[in-house]
């Protein structure tokens, strides 16, 4: 059995660094857009693949209940542990140990540093919810480690 | 509902698949940022050197390996142990050089390459370089200094894809592991 889960970390750490390294020099900025791009062209893909003999979703909550189960699981090998929507388009998604943050340290001086592994996987949930039809903005904070939200606010489509 | 029981089941498979585009995604990008192909080849590589570095770590705490006597021994661990553990293939190890010192590793199917179609014009990208940099970095991590080479590509319209490994010595005392 391949045990990607482990290169797959290495891998995006090294993603992060180059990226922060090549593009953050004149703002970090330019980096988080960078990686927020590469997550989206993978989500895209994923999205793409996976649903393939998916049923037809009803509405945007079944498909960020598919995203916050299936997607994840697949992904990250957990679900989200809690969604939550003001039923207006704004969607929270909670992890409680979101697995690429789970190798730093989980003192509070790394929440900061910490952020910048989040634009890739940001741009992962946009890129999947743009090629089931919805576009969006993505965000997310860590307010402990290794916990973060992901906060999606669907433009009007 | 019928959702459940598609692709989605195969986990393994799917992480795999994330790990494969997220690859892809990385080459684009670097293709983009820098202007010849050996340029790429060699950030790829040097990437893969610091995977190697740490990802020795993983494979000797999981596969539960001693010290290896040769070559052959070491070849045989990267194909079987390695290679499969971490990217779900077995490559086959073969051209023996008569000194023992050099074989090839020959991957059927590559799965950092599952998608991809090098478009014209890139005629020398090694696309799965980064696997050079990860072999070396580790190799270096057991006090192995080798050479690792591109010979074939199925990429590039070769039958197969050949990775070449040479042994050019035993590093005496253990280097700290400083980043590249």
């Amino acid at each position: 059995m391949a045990d990607t889960d482990s290169v797959f970390e290495f891998l995006h750490m090294q993603i992060v660094e180059y990226i922060h390294d090549v593009h953050g020099k004149e703002s970090e900025n330019n980096a988080t857009t960078k990686l927020e791009e590469m997550g989206f062209t993978i989500g895209q893909r994923l999205a793409e693949r996976f649903t393939k003999e998916t049923a037809r979703f009803k509405d945007d909550l079944d498909v960020m209940k598919y995203i916050c189960k299936e997607f994840w699981t697949a992904l990250y090998k957990k679900q989200i542990d809690n969604l939550r929507t003001n039923h207006q388009g704004v969607f929270v998604l909670q992890d409680n140990r979101f697995r690429l943050l789970t190798q730093i340290s989980d003192t509070e001086e790394f929440i900061v540093p910490a952020a910048k592994y989040l634009s890739l996987p940001c741009g992962l949930i946009r890129g999947a919810l743009a090629n089931l039809g919805i576009p969006s903005i993505v965000g997310a904070e860590i307010t402990t480690m290794p916990m973060c939200k992901f906060t999606i606010n669907i433009q009007k489509h | 509902m019928s959702r459940q029981n598609s692709a989605r089941a195969d986990g393994k498979k799917v992480s795999s698949e994330l790990f494969t585009l997220t690859y892809g995604a990385l080459v684009a990008q670097l293709v983009k940022d820098f202007e010849s192909d050996e340029a790429v080849n060699k950030k790829l590589d040097e990437m893969g050197y610091n995977i190697g570095v740490r990802l020795i770590e993983d494979l000797i705490a999981k596969g539960n390996v001693g010290r290896c006597h040769d070559l052959r021994e070491t070849a045989d661990i990267i194909a079987k142990l390695g290679f499969k553990m971490f990217l779900g293939v077995t490559p086959v190890v073969t051209k023996w050089s008569t000194a023992a010192d050099e074989f090839s590793l020959i991957l059927e199917n590559n799965p950092l390459a599952e998608f991809v179609e090098l478009p014209s014009g890139h005629e020398n990208l090694n696309y799965s370089n980064i696997l050079c940099g990860v072999l070396r970095g580790a190799l270096e991590m057991v006090q192995m200094e080798v050479e690792i080479s591109f010979v074939q590509d199925a990429l590039r319209g070769d039958d197969t894809t050949e990775l070449r490994v040479k042994f050019i010595k035993r590093l005496e005392d253990a280097i700290p592991a400083g980043e590249e």
